[in-house]
């Protein structure tokens, strides 16, 4: 435990609120629209779910209950496992890819470029960086699908111009490039969101403190690890828990680019959800499989969350 | 007075960086001292922006070609001309006007009311620090972590239930709970470290909770407040699934479904799908670029005071 750590100190974490003479109890009221609202649009609806997972259910007549047989359906069926599987890939291309470089670029925008060529440039790049961010996903997809056409899109237009026509492919119909494709599209649609966020997180951190390493003789690399990292981690914790629900649940490239196709090769949870809720009309098997989804992304949570917590813990403590 | 620095944050004065340097380097040397490297750095970084921009190059130099020109000159030369026919076509046949309307009264009534719960949320949890808060976190990241084909179903019931379906406030209420999650959750975590001796002073000088909250608490947490207004805006502009479903009628629809209503069209040919794009693109891009210069002068700021 965190605390043994430092048994002398004062127990910090002693429950006040941070203003002085206040009861914790009575800002509950705050929590009062937010929580109502809550309850309404998602709880409800969670709980709703959940039973649906039990029945057979066709989106007309009422739902038959038929206990488990859902569940035994989902464990034994590939697709859904398939579909887990390209998730790990969008995790790659959501989370780990963007927050690293994104931490690269947003310290190297902040602290280099931003101070040797000012702070014009430093956020004129980041806006260009965002840019992807702003279009909407499906839209994204139209522009991505079009460049990726087969038969006259830009890539292959591009490929053939430049003598390497060999090169040209159908990259969203065929299997082995269409996984491929698809996570490159997430990358640049996702890489300006780290940016942003840890750029506006760098302008927390006292410039002072900067100053201070350089003049005793830290390079960049040391500045980088010691300050920034050090500094923004909330940040860094908020992308990583944040873009790993969004890759877990991607939906609008896949539905808008391939489908899940060709095959199952690109098929995610969310989309394989969606695709038994209205194409098949199984809902009851689209609500378990979405089920499913939401408690690996709430465990994923909850684990993410505990360990923040932790380290803030300690952080505090020590 | 509110001059320190806001978030001091944790081990700021390590024992070895408090040995005294009171000789300061002026300022100005450093600035204009512009390494080899730094170039290159500037140039990496410049190259990346090319590489991510390149795909709205090509979107908006095709969208003012006539099909037959795209056909014999590829997607990368330039237009010749400015044909619009594609462009008016796909305005005229949508409505645009009216699907920007309604997008931009969601989007900003999403934003703004969802910043007001993440704060509200955010005041009891990270400065409030109620009690068994790590869960009520958890439970509000639900909104977030659920995906959206979940709440099609039974909202649909009951949005009809109480008559308001087919109306954007269906859509509206729906994302200020999405969004104002991820606020909860990341002002949540940035007033937990909010300075202690700003929160004391103004409650010696007798402010309650509703005033430190109005007159403390908002104006420091202004950047991040922005921040959150903007992201809000511009991620509701950008949603699909539920607008789809719960704004079934043409006159509510918003841009994003408007467009993708359109693909496979008999009027959609090369030239015009890159021009829909372009049309759907431009207004996230119009408030993103307004919008800019509230998150830039905190960069610059920062630039000039070092």
């Amino acid at each position: 435990m965190a605390s043994t750590l430092a048994p002398t100190a004062p127990r910090r974490r002693a429950p006040s609120a941070l203003i002085p003479k206040t009861s914790r109890r009575s800002y509950w009221i705050y929590l009062v629209p937010g929580l109502a609202l809550l309850t309404m649009v998602i709880i409800v609806p969670l709980v709703w779910n959940v039973y649906l997972t039990f029945t057979s259910y066709r989106g007309i007549r009422p739902p038959e209950w038929i206990g488990l047989e859902n569940w035994a359906r989902l464990f034994a069926d590939e697709t859904f496992w398939t579909s887990f599987r390209n998730s790990i890939a969008m995790i790659g291309a959501m989370v780990v890819l963007p927050t690293l470089v994104g931490l690269v670029l947003a310290a190297l925008l902040f602290d280099l470029v931003g101070k040797k060529f000012g702070g014009k440039m430093a956020s004129f790049l980041r806006a260009t960086y965002y840019l992807p961010q702003i279009l909407p996903s499906v839209i994204a997809a139209i522009v991505i699908g079009w460049i990726l056409r087969p038969q006259n899109g830009a890539l292959n237009s591009i490929l053939d111009g430049v003598g390497l026509g060999a090169l040209q492919n159908n990259w969203l119909g065929d299997p082995d490039t269409a996984l491929l494709s698809i996570m490159a599209v997430l990358v640049w649609i996702q890489i300006g969101y780290p940016v942003v966020i840890f750029m506006a997180a760098l302008q927390r951190v006292d410039p002072a403190l900067y100053e201070a390493a350089e003049l005793d003789g830290a390079n960049w690399y040391q500045r980088f690890q010691a300050i920034t990292v050090g500094m923004i981690r909330p940040e860094i914790f908020v992308v990583v828990l944040t873009c790993t629900i969004a890759a877990l649940k991607v939906f609008g490239p896949v539905y808008a680019l391939t489908g899940g196709g060709p095959g199952t090769s690109t098929i995610v949870p969310a989309y394989y959800a969606y695709s038994q809720f209205f194409q098949a009309q199984q809902v009851g098997y689209g609500a378990t499989i979405a089920t499913a989804l939401t408690a690996v992304i709430a465990v994923v949570a909850v684990i993410f969350i505990l360990v923040q917590t932790r380290l803030e813990r300690r952080e505090e403590v020590g | 007075m509110a001059t320190e620095p806001i978030v001091t944050g944790h081990g700021a004065s390590t024992p070895d960086q408090d040995q005294g340097t009171p000789a300061r380097r002026p300022p100005s040397a450093n600035r204009t001292h512009r390494s080899a490297g730094d170039w290159a750095v500037l140039g990496v970084a410049v190259l990346i922006g090319l590489f991510i921009a390149f795909p709205f190059f090509l979107i908006v130099i095709n969208s003012f070609k006539s099909p037959a020109e795209y056909s014999t000159g590829g997607p990368l030369a330039l237009p010749t001309g400015l044909y619009t026919d594609g462009l008016v076509a796909f305005w005229e046949r949508v409505n645009f006007p009216e699907k920007v309307w309604n997008s931009v009264f969601i989007s900003g009534m999403v934003a703004v009311l969802a910043v007001l719960i993440s704060m509200f949320n955010a005041f009891a949890l990270g400065i409030g620090r109620v009690k068994g808060r790590l869960w009520i976190v958890v439970l509000i990241l639900l909104a977030n972590m659920l995906p959206q084909e979940v709440l099609l179903y039974p909202l649909y019931f009951m949005f009809r239930e109480v008559g308001l379906y087919d109306n954007v406030w269906a859509v509206i209420i729906i994302f200020t709970v999405i969004q104002s999650a991820f606020g909860t959750y990341l002002l949540a975590s940035v007033y937990s470290t909010f300075p202690k001796e700003l929160l004391e002073a103004a409650s010696i000088d007798g402010a309650g909770r509703w005033r430190i909250l109005w007159r403390v608490v908002y104006p420091i947490s202004r950047p991040t407040l922005s921040v959150l207004l903007i992201f809000f805006f511009i991620w509701t502009w950008n949603e699909f699934l539920i607008p789809l479903t719960f704004l079934v009628s043409n006159a509510n629809q918003t841009v994003p479904v408007a467009i993708t209503a359109l693909q496979g069209d008999r009027i959609m040919d090369v030239t015009t799908t890159s021009g829909s794009a372009l049309l759907g693109l431009i207004p996230t891009l119009i408030f993103f670029l307004i919008f800019q210069r509230t998150l830039t002068r905190g960069i610059t700021a920062g630039a000039v005071k070092s």
